[in-house]
C-alpha cells in the first residue's frame, strides 16, 4: 500500500479504524481535537458509533460500557483530560475490561499549556488510578510508529483484558507525515464469551465488575491482574537501540524527545564522542533488559525528556545503581533542541574524565 | 390448586443484603417482574450503581455491569450503542443519580439515550451511613445535616425528575411509591411502560420511585412507610410528568 500524508491525530483515528475500532466516545480538548472530529465523521460510515461526552469522566465510562459489551472501543484526550479519565481507567483495569486511550500529552500541572510535553509519564505508568494495577503504555515516536502500535495496543488490550494506553504528544498529534497503512498479523484473540450481550437465558449471567467486599476476595483478584501483570512483564516489553554499541554516554529517552536525541547523537557522532540511545517504545512494561546491553565503554547514563525528570526514576531501578544516571530536559511545553542535548552531553563527557 | 403468587424469573435466588423495612427489594422484584412479563430477560443489560443496590449486578437475573458511582448512565450509553436491539436499564439511588451523577443522568437524558432509568428516591445516602443527599427534606436530620437540613445554607431538595422533564430526549418520565399496595402497583405499570417505549425505540425513560430507609431514618419500617406518605409526597408528587401521547404536564 502507498504512503499518505497525514496529520498525526487523524491517522490516530484511521489505525484504530483499521483496527477494528467501532466506538469512540471522547470530549475536546487540544492538542488532540482531530482524533474525535475525524472518527466522528468515519465511524458512521463502518457502521460504529461516536459520541461527544459531557465530560471526560462520562466518556471513560461510555466505554467501560462499550467495552464490557464485546466491542474494540477507544477514548483519546491530552493531560488534564487524561487526569479526569484516571477513575474509569481504574475501573477497566479492576473489571478487566479491554479498550485503547490515547494521550496526546500537554505541559502541567494543572491546565498548563496545550504545547508537547511527557510530564503526563508517571500518571500513565505508575497508575493515576486508585488501586493496584498497570497498564501497557506506548510511546510511538513516529506517526508511521503510532499507527503500527494502535493496532498492537488493540490487540494487546484484548489478549489480557487490559486497558492500554498510548502516548504521545503535541507534536506527534499535530505534526504532517507520510505514513502506510500496513496489514499486520492479527494475534490469536479467544472470544469474548465473558461480556455481556444478553444471557438469551442460555447461559448464566455474566457479570462486569470490579467490587470485591471480602478482603481475600479481593486480595486474590489483585493477586491474579498481578501474575497478567508479570507476563506482560515478560513478554511485552518493546524498545529501540540506537548506536549503543561502544558508546560512551548512553541517553535514554522515548517519543518526540528520542527523535530529538538521534540528532544529537548523530551531531556528537562527527565530534568524535560516542553516544547510544535506548529508547523505551513501550513505557510499561518498562524495558528493564535494554540496560543490560550498555556496553563496558559506558560511563555515563543521561536521560532526557520533556519533563523534570519523571523516567529517570525508571532508568535508575534498570541501572541499580550500575552507572551514574544524569537528567537533561525542558518542560512547560518547551521542546529540547539536539545543541541542547549535545551541550548536556559535552558536559557530562567533561565532568566523567 | 391455582397459582396466584410465585417467585419471578428475572430475580437470581440470592439472599439480598437489604435491611429489614428497605424497599429496594420491592423494586427489584417489579423490574424483574417486568423484565420476565415482556419476556426480554435474555435480552437485557443492566447497569448497578454505587450505594445501597450496589450488588444489584447479584440479584437481577440477567447481565449487568456494575459501574462507579454515578456513572451508570454512561456506561449504559456505551453498552447501548453497542447493542441498539438489547434493553439496557439503569438501577440508581439518589445520592448516584441526583449529585455525584447529576451530569451524567442530564446528558444521557437530553440525548434521548434509549434505555430505561430505575431511580431510587429515599431522601437519604443509605450505604455511607445517612448523610445528607440533594433530596433530603427541609428539616430533615442526616449525619452532615445533624440540626436538618437548612435551606439558607444548602438549597432546596432536589426534584429530579421535573428537571429530567424538561429535556426533549426523556421521553417518559414519572413519579412513583411503594409505600402502600395500590402505589406498588403504579410503580409496577410505570416500570411497564417506560421499559415498552424502550423497547419501541422512544428514548429515554425514568421512574423515580419514593422509597424508605428505616435503619438511616432512624425509624421502623412501618413509621418509615407512614413519614414517606406523610413527608415525602407532598414534596415530591406522584405521577406521570412525561409521555410521548402528549402527556405533558
Amino acid at each position: 500500500m502507498s504512503k499518505v500524508l497525514m496529520k498525526g491525530n487523524e491517522a490516530v483515528g484511521a489505525a484504530a479504524i483499521k483496527a477494528g475500532c467501532k466506538y469512540f466516545f471522547g470530549y475536546p480538548i487540544t492538542p488532540q481535537n482531530e482524533i474525535p472530529e475525524y472518527m466522528s465523521k468515519k465511524l458512521p460510515e463502518v457502521g460504529g458509533e461516536f459520541v461527544q461526552a459531557e465530560s471526560e469522566v462520562a466518556a471513560i465510562n461510555m466505554v467501560y460500557g462499550a467495552a464490557g459489551s464485546g466491542a474494540r472501543v477507544m477514548t483519546s484526550s491530552s493531560s488534564p483530560g487524561m487526569a479526569l479519565k484516571q477513575e474509569g481507567i481504574s475501573y477497566l483495569a479492576g473489571a478487566e475490561l479491554p479498550a485503547v486511550i490515547v494521550n496526546m500529552m500537554r505541559g502541567g500541572p494543572g491546565l498548563g499549556g496545550i504545547q508537547p510535553a511527557q510530564s503526563d509519564y508517571f500518571m500513565s505508568v505508575k497508575g493515576g488510578g486508585n488501586g493496584d494495577y498497570f497498564m501497557p503504555v506506548y510511546a510511538p515516536a513516529s506517526i508511521q510508529e503510532t499507527v503500527d502500535l494502535i493496532q498492537e495496543a488493540f490487540d494487546v488490550a484484548d489478549q489480557y483484558r487490559t486497558p492500554v494506553m498510548v502516548v504521545a504528544d503535541g507534536m506527534i498529534g499535530q505534526m504532517m507525515e507520510p505514513v502506510e497503512f500496513k496489514e499486520m498479523p492479527h494475534r490469536k484473540l479467544e472470544d469474548k464469551t465473558w461480556s455481556t450481550d444478553g444471557t438469551k437465558e442460555e447461559r448464566k449471567p455474566n457479570v462486569i465488575n470490579s467490587l470485591f467486599l471480602d478482603a481475600q476476595d479481593l486480595e486474590d483478584h489483585i493477586i491474579r491482574l498481578e501474575e497478567k501483570y508479570n507476563l506482560m512483564e515478560e513478554n511485552e516489553c518493546r524498545w529501540e537501540e540506537y548506536k549503543l554499541e561502544g558508546a560512551e554516554i548512553v541517553i535514554a529517552a522515548y517519543g518526540t524527545t528520542a527523535r530529538i536525541v538521534k540528532n544529537a547523537i548523530d551531531a556528537l557522532e562527527k565530534d568524535g564522542i560516542k553516544v547510544g540511545l535506548i529508547r523505551p517504545i513501550t513505557l510499561w512494561p518498562f524495558p528493564k533488559k535494554a540496560f543490560d546491553h550498555i556496553d563496558s565503554t559506558t560511563t555515563n547514563v543521561l536521560t532526557v525528556e520533556m519533563s523534570r525528570g519523571q523516567m529517570i526514576e525508571d532508568v535508575r531501578l534498570a541501572l541499580n545503581g550500575k552507572l551514574p544516571t544524569a537528567f537533561f530536559g525542558r518542560t512547560g511545553g518547551v521542546i529540547p533542541t539536539p545543541a541542547g542535548v549535545v551541550e548536556a552531553v559535552k558536559k557530562l563527557v567533561g565532568g566523567a574524565k | 390448586m391455582a397459582v396466584v403468587f410465585k417467585e419471578t424469573k428475572g430475580l437470581t435466588d440470592a439472599k439480598t443484603h437489604y435491611c429489614p423495612g428497605c424497599t429496594h427489594g420491592i423494586v427489584h422484584r417489579l423490574v424483574g417482574e417486568v423484565l420476565e412479563e415482556l419476556g426480554v430477560l435474555g435480552e437485557t443489560i443492566g447497569v448497578a450503581p454505587v450505594g445501597c443496590s450496589v450488588l444489584a449486578y447479584k440479584y437481577f437475573n440477567c447481565d449487568v455491569h456494575q459501574a462507579a458511582h454515578g456513572r451508570a448512565p454512561a456506561v449504559a450509553t456505551g453498552i447501548k450503542r453497542v447493542h441498539p436491539d438489547k434493553v439496557v436499564f439503569t438501577y440508581q439511588g439518589d445520592g448516584d443519580l441526583a449529585s455525584i451523577g447529576a451530569a451524567e443522568i442530564v446528558h444521557a437524558a437530553a440525548r434521548g439515550e434509549k434505555f430505561t432509568t430505575i431511580f431510587i428516591n429515599n431522601a437519604i445516602y443509605g450505604m455511607t451511613g445517612g448523610q445528607m443527599a440533594p433530596t433530603t427534606l427541609v428539616g430533615q436530620k442526616a449525619t452532615t445535616a445533624p440540626l436538618g437540613r437548612d435551606p439558607k445554607k444548602v438549597g432546596m431538595p432536589m426534584r429530579m425528575s421535573e428537571m429530567l422533564a424538561t429535556l426533549d430526549g426523556a421521553k417518559f418520565v414519572e413519579r412513583a411509591t411503594v409505600h402502600n399496595p395500590a402505589g406498588v402497583r403504579k410503580t409496577k405499570a410505570a416500570i411497564k411502560k417506560a421499559f415498552e417505549m424502550q423497547i419501541n425505540g422512544e428514548g429515554f425513560g425514568i421512574v423515580e420511585v419514593l422509597s424508605t430507609c428505616p435503619t438511616n431514618w432512624g425509624m421502623t419500617p412501618v413509621d418509615s412507610l407512614k413519614w414517606l406518605e406523610e413527608n415525602m409526597i407532598p414534596y415530591y408528587p406522584l405521577g406521570n410528568i412525561r409521555t410521548p401521547e402528549g402527556g405533558d404536564k
